[in-house]
């Protein structure tokens, strides 16, 4: 059996990952992506503990998650299309008129 | 299986404010558009429903919904303070929906289902539900957020909201997988009783509170994240504004406080210099900030950035003083309501004087402004006073309870931090001050006049807090309460 060491370093891997690219990517899309790859990282910890603890409330969380993110990625989308449709761009770098 | 009733009475205001929100939905479209002005009378009427309606939850104390949710002195004073600023909310947004010719309906919907999930964040004892909570208050936020659709910076704000927060809400989740990892539960009381004797996930946990601090600092505007909460503040729908500033803000608070003190307040060396560093570098990034802006909503935004900061060094003084944690506790608790009161007037007042489009939003347009509207110059200046923390205001009690718990908890430091850039804020605060007062106006402008639920809530906020300073008894003994039900 693979020790659940190794998915708790692939899901910190893959949250890592999401981060570094929350931080480097420009395109809107790719950034919204990278959210989804960090949340998907959760869930595979919320899962690895789960099975590692015997417990079943860890699978249950990963559901809460899926529905939650399914629902902020309608709501985020709107919001993309909103942006693309005003500016014809996707680059962050553009949507820049409130300065940083 | 249907909860009990008494579990129905203990989420009665989220109930009554959900059920608005959709009747809201539901009505809209029936409703013919030249009598829409009804959608803001049923919006006054589901706020004050829902105050009711914590009235109601008060009076039955107990863990709800198989111990997810708690009702207890504590949820209900920070669901007064929410509900409290919806309601205000709601009578500051009726006039603005009409003048920017938005949608009145689905505003005041949103409005519902955010506070809702504010509502969840202060009752919930167990992460996932904090979760849950968090992303019903938000992503009614985001939308919130863009809802003046014809205006680029409304849809700016809306985005780096929706990416910076939901950037948070990963961090914070991956901190509820890491505790889940190292105790094997989510509920705060049970995270405490397993981290007494887990000390071989020692480090687990630790990492775990790491990010759900993180997600937390988010959600309150503490530095180092606090980035988002100038761009997000100036694009808003002010009177959105007015709402993120207060209600999120308290929510978030009363989920901090809950995971320190509950599920880590026997390990407040874990998180104590965590708080510490935060609360020192928001007070100074939120002060200096703050001068150099010439935008008021800007201005407000970095203010309630070094808000956070002050409210963040009575938390760390509670974890300071161990056992006696109560009074600094209560001391975050009095300074929310006082601070939901001033920004709440704050930005009601900059969303009339906006005028249509939010045009009119430097300081320098505010010149002139006691000859032509003495009443409103009065407040904002009033609201701006007690935000610097001087006498005969809420804001002066406020700070004097925060610098006592500190002073009381050794924390010298951050007392001598607070002090100086409390002394910066007087610049910032004071210059609008003087700008109003002092200085002729350059064009000739007139404010429009007052609206019936803009002078509303200026009178009420004003009147609360004079009174808070010159009655903070009664609220002060609610906040020591409540404090101590938080062990």
């Amino acid at each position: 059996m693979v020790p659940s060491s190794y998915y708790l370093v692939l899901s910190a891997v893959l949250f890592g990952l999401g981060v570094v690219a929350f931080v480097f990517k420009r395109n809107i899309i790719t950034i919204f992506m990278s959210i989804e790859l960090m949340l998907n990282a959760v869930n595979l910890a919320f899962v690895t503990f789960s099975q590692h603890l015997g417990k079943l409330n860890g699978q249950v969380f990963v559901f809460f998650v899926i529905v939650v993110a399914a629902a902020e990625a309608a709501v985020g989308l709107a919001i993309i299309i909103l942006i693309a449709k005003h500016r014809q761009s996707l680059n962050v770098e553009r949507v820049d008129l409130l300065k940083l | 299986m249907f909860p009990p009733i008494q579990d129905i009475y203990r989420i009665a205001p989220e109930l009554v404010a959900c059920l608005f929100g959709m009747l809201i939905m539901v009505a809209d479209p029936f409703v013919p558009r030249e009598r829409k002005g009804a959608m803001g009378r049923l919006g006054l009427a589901g706020a004050l429903g829902a105050l009711v309606a914590v009235e109601l939850m008060s009076r039955h104390a107990g863990a709800a919904m198989n111990g997810l949710l708690v009702v207890d002195s504590f949820s209900v004073f920070l669901h007064m303070i929410i509900y409290g600023a919806a309601s205000l909310v709601v009578l500051a947004s009726y006039d603005y929906l009409e003048r920017e010719n938005l949608q009145q309906g689905e505003f005041y919907a949103l409005l519902f289902f955010a506070t809702c999930g504010m509502g969840i964040m202060a009752s919930a004892t167990e992460l996932m539900t904090v979760f849950v909570g968090l992303e019903i208050s938000s992503i009614a936020s985001y939308i919130l957020a863009c809802y003046r659709r014809a205006a680029l910076k409304s849809h700016e704000s809306a985005m780096k909201y929706f990416l910076l927060g939901s950037f948070a809400t990963a961090f914070f989740l991956y901190g509820v997988a890491m505790v889940y990892g190292a105790t094997g539960t989510t509920s705060l009381v049970a995270i405490r009783a397993a981290a007494a004797h887990a000390t071989d996930h020692h480090m687990l946990l630790t990492l775990g509170f790491g990010m759900l601090f993180v997600g937390m600092a988010f959600k309150i505007a503490a530095a180092p994240f606090q980035v988002w909460t100038p761009d997000v503040y100036e694009g808003a729908p002010t009177p959105v504004t007015a709402l993120l500033a207060s209600g999120p803000k308290a929510a978030a608070f009363a989920v901090l406080l809950r995971i320190v003190f509950t599920a880590f307040g026997d390990a407040s060396s874990t998180w104590f210099w965590i708080v510490w560093i935060s609360a020192a570098l928001t007070m100074v990034v939120g002060n200096f900030a703050a001068v150099a802006q010439s935008n008021v909503k800007r201005m407000l935004a970095y203010s309630s950035i070094a808000h956070a900061g002050y409210l963040l060094v009575a938390v760390a003084a509670a974890g300071a003083a161990g056992e006696e944690s109560a009074a600094g506790i209560a001391a975050v608790l009095f300074y929310l309501v006082a601070y939901a009161l001033m920004k709440v007037g704050a930005f009601t007042i900059v969303s009339h004087l906006g005028g249509s489009g939010e045009q009119r939003l430097e300081i320098d347009d505010y010149a002139g402004l006691s000859t032509r509207q003495p009443t409103t110059a009065a407040c904002l200046a009033l609201y701006l006073l007690s935000l610097l923390g001087l006498p005969l205001t809420a804001g002066f009690l406020g700070k004097v309870y925060i610098f006592q718990a500190a002073l009381d908890a050794k924390l010298i430091w951050l007392v001598v931090i607070m002090a100086v850039t409390t002394v910066v804020g007087a610049f910032y605060y004071l210059r609008v001050i003087w700008v109003m007062y002092f200085r002729e106006a350059q064009q000739d402008w007139t404010p429009a006049p007052v609206a019936p639920g803009v002078a509303a809530v200026m009178f009420l906020t004003a009147a609360g807090i004079l009174a808070l300073f010159f009655f903070p008894g009664p609220l002060m003994t609610f906040a020591a309460h409540s404090a101590l039900s938080l062990r």
